[in-house]
């Protein structure tokens, strides 16, 4: 009953969805207030009508309904509790559907808060939510409904198992973040569509829109970081980042969010680079758009893509058409309407973060031409293949990237509209020297490459770097203590954000360098008993058992791992087999952590040459990574916080201030 | 003869490629057929190296990982075949170091892969009219963004010293909006 009750609500959101893109932009359009004010209401009484279908379908889910279609498919009664609930989303028709939540909630936040945005513009831009909303809910209803029922008597007693990949805690929270962010870029995509209607955007405008692209890079900066560290220790080879066309598929909007969150400073700050902003913030959702088709329509015939079904690719294919060129469209004709801005010198704060801009845009060039490529290449010669992978992307992508981030510290320390490049290099000197120095004693003391050394340069610099431009702003060394605590207390949130976010940067080069340049590797067949050095430790392979998890076969690998001769710990590494019909095995790889690295080891099959196979690796420092990734959501937190983006605080603090007489 | 021998040799070890490939294509089709997630969950299978391939000269074996990072696994999805455990992925492994230890450079092993798989085995693809635009699309993409900047600064600084008191006149809404602000309202 709760599922077809989840299924009328679906409907029922599907026909508030089309009231909420009509009725609010038929009023905007014709200035008609009392129109404009349903969009409100409307956009509250969609959310909670899909909420209620999801918490429907995740009823379902918890209670192992199995004449439901989707949880016969996808999940198996003795799961943990926890994945019963996170199945709900593991699987296309669920993961759509929470698509489609994610984006009511946005919706709903903008319609609870910003009392403070104009009654029109406020009105296109619940509109505009409302028609994407519209596009998902129709996909959702027709093609790719969660609730379809097997019919009764045919209703089987078991189901057919959860993806056994997806069974993990931060896969499981993978998708809702990487959502949150894809789906997130709507916001600012909704304000450049209501701004060309409009035709206006100023800084009132760059205000409220870099909260929500803001948010949506936090969200989809955590996403993209959670999927990266679960194939880290789950895929069983030490990998971190596969340049997979999904991995990219969420690396675009990605880019191009960080391009957009860049450039809003600017229409903000100095209003200018107006009509590139709403560009970039059509872009940005056009690839949250083009990352759902890749993913969803199994176009790619990619290692995630699991919904191989040409009618719902061609059906998100007409939504990604219809959004992404409309939008296009509508700048075309409006963009002009838009000019008028502020100008600024090449070197400046406005001409560094516009070669941020150029540099980030080439990067995503690479990577979504090298995505697309073997498709369109596909396609174009009629059935000849050709394969772009890893080694491409290393190169193109990192030449575009490295200038970028050689200049990053650069940039927070130009003045506004005409900088001082000779001024501003010898207010970094000690971030340089740091990274000279780091280069030095690397190439010295631990060999490697050139190229490593340059790299480990890289991220000491991006960390000194942010650092030091932090330490002007409070003047530390400078000013007494108490006007260096009093700067440090008083500094807004968003600039501890851009240090936190930039510094954290220079962590992820560092960890990656670090870890790719001088990993060691062991590939053994042990036996019992069997010894092997590796990085400082031994590791002690003491035999294999076999034990039975909730749902699950695990095959053992026992090791004992000593340094210096004394035993550090114990360690086991698994190999699961699932119960339902996908028994195909998982890994999980023992750790054993130390401030220089992790040691890593996986068990793999019988050897051809007797005893079990072990990969054994030690990666120096990747911890570095994570604390990056860390540092970059962290830092997006804190900008969030930042009273000043908590729309109408601003406005009136400044008016409270204005209406004082000076004293 | 002996020409003709060593041709019969790599006939029959491309015969025994094909054969492997196309169990593992069945097999791949097999376990796509009954769940659309198989793809994700031939990732975790995927685990590279086997003790018993490595090669005894650690430069030998050096130079064949390198080499084996830029070879696609053919009947997997977007792998290498240092990192694919599939049955072919492993024979063009061994095929790899069979032709280092033969003394090839790394230029002829590779050569040697893309004669009888074509390019399709390279993660890299060569620079070539066919693919002009995957390696200068991203930098097209920098120039054009450069000459662009470039022309909208010419234009700016022009106007530099005038946009400062350029901001669009409120319009009655908003000093109205204004008003109510600066009332407290």
């Amino acid at each position: 009953m709760i599922v077809e009750l989840g299924h009328f609500a679906l409907v029922l959101a599907l026909g508030v969805a089309i009231y909420l893109t009509l009725v609010p932009l038929y009023g905007a359009a014709t200035g008609n207030v009392r129109l404009m004010e349903l969009a409100v209401p409307a956009a509250i009484v969609k959310f909670f009508l899909i909420a209620f279908s999801f918490a429907a379908l995740t009823v379902a889910y918890i209670n192992s309904d199995f004449s439901v279609l989707n949880v016969w498919q996808n999940s198996h009664s003795a799961k943990p509790f926890i994945y019963k609930i996170t199945g709900t989303w593991a699987n296309h028709e669920g993961s759509m559907l929470l698509w489609v939540l994610v984006l009511a909630s946005f919706t709903l936040a903008i319609a609870l808060f910003s009392g403070n945005l104009p009654q029109s513009l406020k009105a296109r831009v619940l509109g505009v939510q409302g028609s994407i909303s519209t596009a998902f809910l129709v996909y959702l209803v027709t093609v790719s409904s969660p609730f379809v029922r097997i019919p009764e008597g045919r209703v089987p007693l078991e189901g057919q198992g959860m993806n056994p990949l997806l069974q993990d805690p931060a896969l499981a929270m993978h998708p809702p973040m990487l959502y949150a962010g894809y789906v997130g870029f709507s916001v600012a995509f909704a304000f450049a569509i209501a701004a060309l209607m409009e035709g206006k955007v100023d800084s009132a405008w760059a205000r409220w829109v870099r909260p929500w692209t803001l948010a949506a890079w936090t969200f989809l900066t955590a996403g993209i970081a959670l999927g990266s560290w679960w194939a880290y220790y789950e895929l069983g080879w030490g990998g971190w980042w596969f340049w997979d066309p999904v991995e990219n598929a969420s690396f675009m909007p990605w880019l191009a969010g960080t391009a957009l969150l860049h450039s809003a400073i600017v229409v903000e700050k100095r209003n200018s680079l107006k009509t590139w902003t709403v560009l970039l913030a059509i872009i940005a959702f056009s690839f949250s758009l083009i990352g759902t088709f890749l993913v969803r329509s199994g176009v790619l015939s990619s290692v995630h893509a699991f919904a191989v079904d040409p009618e719902r690719g061609v059906f998100i294919l007409g939504i990604l058409a219809f959004f992404i060129g409309g939008a296009l469209f509508l700048y075309a004709a409006r963009a002009h309407t838009l000019k008028l801005e502020g100008g600024f010198e090449p070197v400046s704060r406005e001409g560094a973060l516009v070669l941020n801009n150029v540099l980030l845009s080439a990067a995503l060039a690479a990577v979504f031409i090298g995505t697309l490529f073997p498709l369109a290449y596909e396609a174009v010669t009629g059935g000849e293949k050709i394969t772009v992978g890893a080694p491409y992307f290393n190169l193109t992508f990192g030449t575009l990237i490295i200038p970028l981030l050689v200049i990053l510290p650069f940039g927070p320390l130009l003045a506004w509209k005409r900088g001082n490049l000779k001024g501003t290099f010898r207010k970094l000197r000690t971030a340089a020297a740091l990274a000279a120095f780091s280069a030095l004693v690397t190439a010295l003391l631990f060999g490697g490459s050139i190229m490593a050394a340059l790299g480990v340069a890289l991220g000491v610099w991006l960390v000194a770097g942010a650092l030091e431009e932090w330490a002007h702003r409070v003047m530390l060394f400078k000013a007494p203590f108490k006007v260096v605590r009093n700067r440090i207390f008083s500094m807004p949130g968003h600039m501890w954000a851009m240090t936190l976010a930039h510094a954290g940067v220079g962590f992820i080069v560092l960890g990656a360098i670090i870890s790719t340049a001088w990993k060691s590797e062991e590939i053994r067949a042990l036996k019992p008993g069997d010894r092997v050095p590796i990085a400082g430790y031994e590791v002690v392979f003491k035999g294999e058992r076999e034990v039975p998890g909730p749902n699950y076969l695990a095959l053992q690998g026992m090791f004992e791992i000593f340094k210096d001769g004394r035993k550090v710990t114990d360690a086991i590494s698994e190999k699961r087999t699932f119960l339902g019909r996908r028994n195909m095995p998982t890994t999980e790889v023992a750790l054993v952590y130390s401030w220089k690295g992790d040691l890593y080891i996986a068990i793999g099959d019988q050897s051809a040459l007797g005893g079990r196979t072990v990969r054994m690796y030690f990666e120096p420092f990747i911890y570095l990574l994570w604390i990056g990734a860390l540092l970059m959501v962290f830092g997006g937190i804190t900008g969030l916080l930042d009273r000043r983006f908590r729309v109408g605080v601003a406005e009136r603090t400044e008016s409270r201030l204005a209406a004082q007489p000076a004293e | 003869m002996q020409g003709l021998r060593g041709k019969q040799g790599k006939g029959q070890a491309m015969l025994h490629l094909v054969r492997n490939g196309l169990l593992s294509c069945l097999l791949a089709v097999a376990l796509l057929l009954p769940s659309g997630a198989a793809p994700l969950s031939m990732m975790t299978a995927a685990q590279a190296v086997e003790p018993d391939e490595v090669l005894d000269d650690p430069a030998l074996e050096a130079r064949a990982r390198e080499l084996s990072k830029n070879l696609r696994c053919l009947v997997c999805q977007n792998e290498s075949i240092d990192e694919s455990n599939a049955p072919l992925a492993r024979d063009l492994r061994i095929l790899l170091r069979e032709r280092l230890k033969a003394g090839d450079t790394d230029e002829q092993a590779i050569q040697f892969l893309v004669d009888r798989y074509g390019e399709y085995v390279l993660l890299k693809p060569r620079f070539s009219g066919h693919t002009l635009l995957l390696w200068l699309g991203p930098f097209a993409v920098l120039i054009i963004g450069l000459l662009g900047a470039f022309i909208y600064l010419r234009r700016r600084v022009g106007t530099a010293a005038t946009s400062a008191s350029a901001e669009a006149p409120l319009s009655d809404d908003e000093r109205q909006r204004l008003q109510e602000l600066l009332d407290g309202k």
